[in-house]
Order: C-alpha cells, then structure tokens, then sequence
C-alpha cells in the first residue's frame, strides 16, 4: 500500500486496472495451463478412485465402439459372401438345347460374369425329382413342365444393387430368355439385419455416452462437495463463475481423455486377440478377409468422444451444483 | 462522494426476521469506522450487503455511487474485487501455503507471475509473515491466520476494506495489534468498516463509531469524540 491518500480518494477502482490487456491474455492462458495441470494432479493424488472411474468410463465407451468394428468387419465379409448370390435366367420353351448351350457360352462371355451353367428341362426334371421324391408324379407327367435355367454367377465387381439389376436387363434382352429371377433374398436379409445392427449399435452408444455422462456429472458433484470451502472463498474474492467452473471442467476432461484411452486400448487388444482366428476361420472358406482394426481416424474419433462426453458431464454437473453454493 | 451509504435499508431473511430495518449512514472515502451491537444485532448482515452476499429487500445500498441492486449477477465478482473482506473465521484454505493464499484474489484478477509474486510478499509484509509464505496457514497460530486473511483483504489494493470480527478470537494484545494493521491502511485512504462487539478495545481507540440494536441504527458517536 503505497499509494498517497490524495489518489485513494480518487475514483476507487482505478488503482486496481493497472493490469494490461495484453498481461491479462497471458496470465489467462496461464490459468488454464496451472488448473490443467492441478486437476490432473488432483486425480493422480486419489489414484484408487480415479483409476476406477477411468475404467468404467473406458469399458462404457470400448463396448459401442466393439459393436461397431464388428459390423463394420460384417459388412466387409458380406461382400465376400455376395460371390454366392445367383442369377436365374428362364429361357422360353422349345429353345432346343444347342441353341441354349451357345446362349450360355455368350453369357459366360461377359465380362460382368464369372460363371454361367446352363440346365436342361430334363435334367431340371431329374434334379427336382430327387430332391422331392416326387419320382412317381413326375413319371406321370405327360410332358416335361419345366423350362431350361441358365445359372449365371455375377463376378464380385458387379454385385451391387445397380450393377445387377443392369446385368438383369441385358439378359432379359436376348430373345431366348422367358424371364431373369435374381437370387438375392438371403443377401438381402444380411443387409436387413446389418442395417437393424447398425440402429441397435447407435441406440447404445446412446445409451452408454449417457452413462458416460451420469458418471462424470455424478464423481464432478462429488469433486465441488469437497471443494465447498475453496469455492465460496474464490466466489468471495470476487471469482467469475468461469474462474470457479475451470477446475471442475478439467477434470471432466482428464477423466474423459484417460476413459478413451482405456477404450481405445481395450479395443485393440480385442481385435488383436481375435484377428489369429477370425482370419483362420475366414481362410476355410477360402477367401481373403483381413479383420480390419481401427484406423487412425477411428482411434482419434474414439478418443475425441471421451473428451468431448468428459467435458460436457462435467459442465451439466458444474452449472446444476455450483449455482447452489453462494457465500 | 460518499464511498459508502445506504438509504433506508431492510433487510429480512426467508421466514420474515427482519436483520435489518431502515437503516440509513454513510461512510466516507478514507475514513475508518466501527459497527457495535450485540450478538445478533445485524452487523454480519449489512457487511454482507456491502459485499453482495445478500440483497436488501428495502432501500438502497450504494458504493461508490453505484446501486447495488442494479448490479447484474455477471458484475457481482467484479464488485467484490474492490472490496478487501476480512472474516471471523479467516476462511483460510489449507490445502495450500500461505503465499497461495493471499495469491487467491491476485490470479483471479488475471496478474502475471511476476507482478502477482511482488505484491504477495508486499502483502505479507505488512502483516509481518513475510518469513511464513511457503507454510501451511495451519500451522500458524489463531493470530497470524487472522493477519494472513488481513493480507489477501488487502493484496489487491482494495480501496474499501470490510471486517468482521476480525479480532474475535484473540487476546486483547494480538487484537490491539491487528486493529492497528487496520488503521494503517486507513492510513494511507483506505476506508474501513470494522464490525465488532470488542467495547473495550473500541472504547480505546478514537474512531467513529456506529451502533446496531435489533437491527436499527442506534447511535453513533464521531471520531475524536472521547
Ligand atoms: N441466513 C440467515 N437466515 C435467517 N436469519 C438470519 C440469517 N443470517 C442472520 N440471520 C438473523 O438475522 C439477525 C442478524 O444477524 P447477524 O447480521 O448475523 O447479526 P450479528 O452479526 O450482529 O451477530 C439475527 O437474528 C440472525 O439470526
Ligand atoms: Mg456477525
């Protein structure tokens, strides 16, 4: 206090505006960086409770991300599956069985096509007699009902829904052909269930980020209760709410940071562990399948999350609990 | 200008006791003065008005010409800021030194290390602990806990100070110490309101002296007045 008597009665309040803007920035900066660090030192210094927090915080947010990698792996063999899907091409009666023969050689000529095979009526007759032990009927007919098939399999370039249904119309055009029957239905079932995977995963990350959000905002309620003192001492020295929320937001993002990072490495842990037998198992059926892991952008979006979920419990719990504690 | 008036103040809390009831003095810049009354008199209520712990339910309270009543929530900690208070009970954090302390009000105003560190230990000076900064306010005594509160009340160069109690815990010879750290700065142009119900040691000193009685201005006696 050195200040003479004669500036003191002055306007009050100047003597305290000596602070420069530009010092003001740097001592704000400077805040953040001290509280950063205080927070996270708070959670070290109770480790037994904070490593618990960061477990089930990382266990709430891996199991969303585990079903989604997953899907994303299903999606990925699905396409290798496709290979089965069968195109069935009715050819019109009396189409005699050379003319039917070079039609199917004209087919299996397409580059859009791996394979074509082409089924007499009699040996579709045979076929259906066997597999239904219906010999006597069929013995019975007076003529052969059935039409000639030929099976065509679409190469793997061509097996989405367009690519198809162009292939469908170009064989409807040869003048042989009664009708085109694509045997997608179980294909598609595959794709229903997916997109129901999908909707069901997304519901659960919605259930599990608010979880994530109750744990947070709960261990933050617990974190102002014990701060009760210091808050309504820094509230009395004139501390803005953004001063007295700062700590607490910290924190929030510490424990969200440490849970993404629990998630991340127990997910990729799973998917190491798993990676030795799924592609074994994908092998017998000899194709090529690698389990994808998560990528970079997954790792950091995985992360992201935690901190972005982290924060935002924090602030519902700081803005709901620190209005109540006023000196 | 009167630093500090109010004009015909109540105040009654939720359950209708009236703490305070049409209360009208002001203070001057620079001038020092003492609030008496009995327990439960009204004095912790009109420094919490000054301060903005609570709000007048009547009348008005200004400061520096300012209505407090027109003071957003938003304004409220820069209010504060301007006004050094000191309490009974110091309200001291212990989880950290006494530097860290008296720093509290400093960091919360945005000063840089450097300036922050010179005004802490100017602080501390004055209330003679410059030697203790790096201890923990808990392992000082009754006496210097209250000079460590003196020292965060006053490390921003608040231009009003507000105590209350400041010396009601403490024997007569560490209270006559602090009160005299309280002239001090008035000294130097801060005003000072010190609510306290020590007679003798008011009695004592030569200041302005006004008097609470269930909430109503009861009488006043004027510096220079024994
Ligand atoms: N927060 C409160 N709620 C209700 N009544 C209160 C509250 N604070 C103080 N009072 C009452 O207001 C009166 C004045 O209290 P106070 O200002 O603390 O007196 P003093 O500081 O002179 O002892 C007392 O009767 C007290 O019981
Ligand atoms: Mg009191």
């Amino acid at each position: 206090m050195s200040t003479s008597r004669s500036s003191a009665s002055s306007k009050s309040g100047a003597r305290q505006s000596k602070v420069t803007v530009n010092s003001q920035w740097k001592a704000y900066l400077q805040h953040h960086r001290v509280t950063a660090k205080d927070s996270l030192i708070r959670l070290l210094k109770s480790p037994g409770s904070s490593i618990m927090t960061w477990l089930v915080l990382g266990i709430a947010l891996s199991l969303p991300m585990t079903l989604f990698v997953s899907l994303e792996n299903v999606k990925q063999l699905s396409r290798v599956w496709d290979q089965s899907s069968q195109i069935s091409v009715y050819l019109k009666k009396g189409v005699v069985p050379r003319l039917a023969q070079g039609l199917s050689d004209e087919i299996q000529a397409l580059p859009q096509v791996t394979s074509a095979y082409y089924i007499s009526p009699e040996l579709a007759l045979k076929e259906f007699s066997a597999a239904t032990g219906l010999s006597d009927v069929v013995e019975g007919l007076e003529s052969n009902p059935l039409p000639g098939v030929i099976s065509v399999v679409p190469s793997l370039a061509s097996q989405d829904a367009k690519a198809m249904e162009k292939l469908q119309d170009q064989l409807m055009h040869f003048v042989q052909v009664e009708s085109v029957q694509l045997d997608l239905l179980w294909v598609k079932r595959l794709y229903q269930f997916m997109e129901l995977g999908q909707r069901m995963v997304w519901a659960l990350a919605l259930l599990l980020g608010l979880a994530v959000l109750l744990i947070i905002g709960n261990t933050i309620r617990l974190s102002i209760e014990n701060r009760r003192d210091e808050i309504l001492v820094v509230k009395l020295v004139g501390g803005t709410d953004a001063f007295v929320r700062r700590p607490f937001l910290y924190t929030g993002i510490w424990f969200g940071l440490g849970g993404g990072l629990i998630a991340w490495f127990l997910l990729s842990l799973g998917l190491y562990w798993l990676s030795g037998p799924v592609e074994q198992l994908i092998g017998l059926y000899g194709s090529e399948f690698v389990l994808s892991g998560l990528g970079v952008k997954d790792s950091l979006l995985l992360i992201c999350d935690g901190v972005v979920l982290g924060w935002l419990g924090a602030w519902l719990a700081v803005s709901r609990h620190l209005a109540r504690i006023n000196p | 200008m009167a630093h500090v008036r109010f004009d015909n103040v109540s105040k009654s809390y939720p359950g209708g006791h009236h703490a305070l009831s049409g209360v009208n003095f002001e203070i001057n810049q620079g001038e020092i003065a003492f609030l008496t009354g009995h327990s439960g008199a009204g004095k912790s209520t009109l420094l919490k008005l000054i301060m903005l712990m609570e709000k007048a339910t009547q009348g008005q309270v200004l400061v520096d010409g300012v209505n407090l009543s027109r003071l957003g929530n938003s304004q409220i900690p820069y209010h504060r800021r301007r006004v050094g208070v000191v309490f009974q009970n110091h309200q001291l954090l212990f989880d950290r030194s006494v530097f860290e302390n008296v720093a509290l009000p400093l960091r919360i105003s945005g000063y840089s290390s450097r300036d922050l560190e010179r005004r802490v230990r100017a602080a501390l000076d004055k209330v003679g602990l410059l030697k203790k900064e790096k201890q923990s306010p808990i392992e000082l005594s009754g006496g210097e806990q209250q000079r460590i509160g003196i020292a965060r009340a006053v490390v921003n160069k608040p231009s009003l100070i507000l105590a209350d109690e400041p010396t009601g815990n403490l024997d007569p010879t560490l209270s006559a110490e602090i009160m005299r750290l309280f002239e001090q700065f008035n000294d130097v142009g801060v005003s000072v309101l010190i609510a306290s119900h020590d007679l003798p040691l008011i009695d004592r000193l030569d200041h302005r002296v006004i008097g609470l009685k269930d909430g109503r201005l009861l009488n006043e006696r004027p510096a220079g007045g024994l």
